[in-house]
């Protein structure tokens, strides 16, 4: 893998009021990989990943998505990158093909640009049978796969993934992982927030954040290795709740 | 614009939304047109006739023959009058006095009581007006000459512009005031906090789309619907009812593209408060369309509400939306009579908009994890 980086951290602040949401993070992302970034809730990790897809300014340090400064001009970076939540993001009152055509203009493709494209995609995820039904009508498991076909539909360098998998079933995620690393292997890189800890073992690298702070940065393996865990879940335990609570 | 697109494919798949849209406006023209009527039909009202001369004779025979009124009994006494309200059975006595004939050949003028019972105030206020009315047009018939310096009780201003006497003349104006503002503040407001329950807003502001696109977006449609619910009412009460529009068509419309924008930056501003639909409809109803309906002067004339509710209903928008196309629809008036009124219309809606739009900015900024 070239090591190429396409996200740059360096000492990024976030502050509401009192309230030190980011401390000091720094952490680069490279090219092609799948990062995950765990953390418990209150974490900070939201806080950080809203400010990498330009939603939010950094109180101070330096942020570069994509080769453009997050505090500067976040807006451009929007038009780099893909994002998927936790909940779905289609509209269940429209087809899918509606729900492709409708991100595709928002990211300023043209329809011509799109049908050829859509049409290859639903061939691609053998959806073509599916492709004029109406979301709500579909089951869970597509949906999921075509929600994250749609952010990566207009080819952006990254991909911001928001706890995608949260209330699916084991094989579905499977299967969404295996999307994951098709995507990843065409270059682009995924940035993917999660709470199920075998997930994270699927990551290139992870970051694990613990009260607003990088606790802990490498690749799960050598992490594993470093804290003397068998997995990273006992991994996450140990690093995210630290034993002394009172500082 | 795909977006712009998107929110009517929303609309129209959506049996629910369609029915408030297009059946509700429908419906509540013809209940408020047939229904409610504030008019009168054959009030019973009784006579208590101490001249009973021609004069006299001739005014009962008047007041019988009209469609307004029955007379259903006739008094002999003074002393009758309270036992006869009490029953409950009659809205009005109508009292001639001894010399009523004598004094009209004598002086050129006479008075004539009128009690009414005032249980229901708008009743009373009816009845009064519409007596005096055939009182005027007798005493009109006797001088000759329709607008003499004869001492007329105010008749009401609505018979004046509203010959027929017919109550859905009113009602029209505040169907179309209620309609907006359920098309506009509450149906905008709901779509935003779906898109926010939902969980597709944030995707739609992760997305290259402005912030202002994305609420121009959300509610260029309804704008459109709104204005396109303007004119089905109009043309409803033209042709159910053969209401016209004496007025501009075209001040009429923008007026009301005006009490629009007032309509969607409430909605939006409801939107950037609320996280549920459920309290999106709520706050609306509460804020905008209670209040709007019951203090507006819709269906209760804000001349007979105690004046501190004539202050509250100063800061509703629908009051002021009313006072501009009223005169507009019925009395044809042109910008000159309610330039005022625009006026403080336009300054709320701006001051609306302005907060709208920077509640909207500080909630995108304040989301913290």
């Amino acid at each position: 893998m070239e090591k190429e980086k396409v996200i740059e951290v360096k000492d990024l602040v976030k502050r509401f009021g009192a309230f030190m949401a980011n401390d000091r993070l720094t952490f680069d992302v490279y090219r092609g990989e799948i990062f995950g970034f765990l953390g418990a809730n209150g974490a900070g990790k939201t806080t950080a990943m809203r400010i990498l897809c330009g939603l939010s300014r950094p109180t101070s340090g330096r942020v570069t998505v994509a080769g453009i400064d997050a505090s500067r001009r976040p807006e451009e970076i929007k038009k780099r990158i893909g994002y998927m939540s936790q909940r779905f993001s289609l509209y269940e009152d429209l087809t899918v093909r509606e729900n492709i055509e409708l991100y595709g203009g928002i990211y300023g493709m043209s329809m011509k640009v799109i049908i050829p494209r859509r049409e290859a995609l639903l061939d691609r995820l053998s959806f073509t049978q599916y492709g004029d039904m109406l979301i709500h009508a579909l089951p869970l498991g597509l949906r999921q796969k075509l929600a994250f076909a749609v952010a990566v539909f207009h080819d952006p360098e990254i991909v911001f993934l928001d706890e995608p998998t949260s209330g699916v079933d084991p094989v579905t995620r499977r299967q969404f992982w295996e999307m994951i690393y098709e995507t990843a292997s065409h270059g682009i890189t995924v940035f993917v927030t999660t709470h199920y800890m075998d997930e994270a073992e699927y990551c290139d690298r992870i970051a694990i954040m613990s009260e607003g702070q990088i606790a802990a940065i490498d690749s799960p393996s050598a992490l594993r290795k470093q804290y003397g865990t068998a997995s990273v879940e006992e991994l996450f335990v140990k690093i995210a709740r630290p034993q002394k609570s009172k500082t | 614009m795909a977006f712009v697109r998107k929110e009517f494919l929303h609309i129209f798949r959506d049996v629910r939304t369609l029915i408030i849209l297009f059946g509700i406006p429908a419906a509540q023209i013809l209940i408020f047109g047939y229904a409610v009527r504030t008019d009168l039909k054959n009030a019973s009202i009784a006579v208590l006739d101490n001249a009973r001369d021609n004069v006299s004779t001739e005014l009962t025979r008047k007041l019988e023959a009209s469609e307004f009124f029955a007379v259903t009994s006739l008094l002999e006494s003074y002393d009758e009058i309270d036992a006869t309200f009490k029953e409950g059975k009659i809205k009005a006595v109508v009292i001639f006095p001894e010399d009523l004939g004598a004094r009209l050949t004598r002086e050129g003028n006479a008075a004539v009581s009128i009690i009414a019972d005032a249980t229901e105030p708008n009743t009373a206020s009816l009845v009064t007006g519409y007596t005096s009315g055939i009182l005027n047009d007798y005493s009109a018939t006797l001088t000759g000459h329709i607008t003499s310096g004869l001492p007329v009780i105010a008749p009401e201003v609505r018979m004046y512009f509203n010959p027929n006497l017919q109550s859905h003349f009113m009602f029209v104006p505040g169907i179309i005031t209620l309609i907006l503002i359920m098309v506009s503040a509450l149906m905008t407001s709901v779509a935003i906090v779906r898109e926010k329950e939902f969980g597709t807003l944030e995707v739609l502001l992760v997305s290259p789309l402005k912030p202002w696109q994305i609420i121009v977006g959300k509610v260029a449609p309804y704008f459109f619907l709104s204005l396109f619910n303007v004119i089905i009412i109009l043309l409803m009460a033209w042709f159910v009812f053969r209401l016209p529009v004496r007025g501009s068509i075209a001040l009429l419309i923008a007026e009301c593209m005006l009490y629009i924008l007032m309509g969607l930056s409430f909605g939006i501003l409801i939107s950037t408060i609320v996280d549920k639909m459920e309290n999106a409809i709520i706050i609306t109803f509460m804020v905008l369309l209670l209040p709007g309906l019951l203090l507006s002067g819709f269906i209760f004339p804000i001349e007979n509400m105690p004046k501190i509710y004539d202050y509250i209903s100063m800061i509703l928008p629908p009051r002021w939306f009313i006072e501009i196309i009223r005169p507009i629809m019925i009395k044809g008036a042109g910008i000159a009579y309610v330039w005022k009124e625009t006026l403080i219309l336009a300054g709320m809606t701006l001051f609306l908009m302005v907060l709208s739009a920077r509640k909207f900015k500080v909630r995108l900024e304040e989301k913290a994890g």
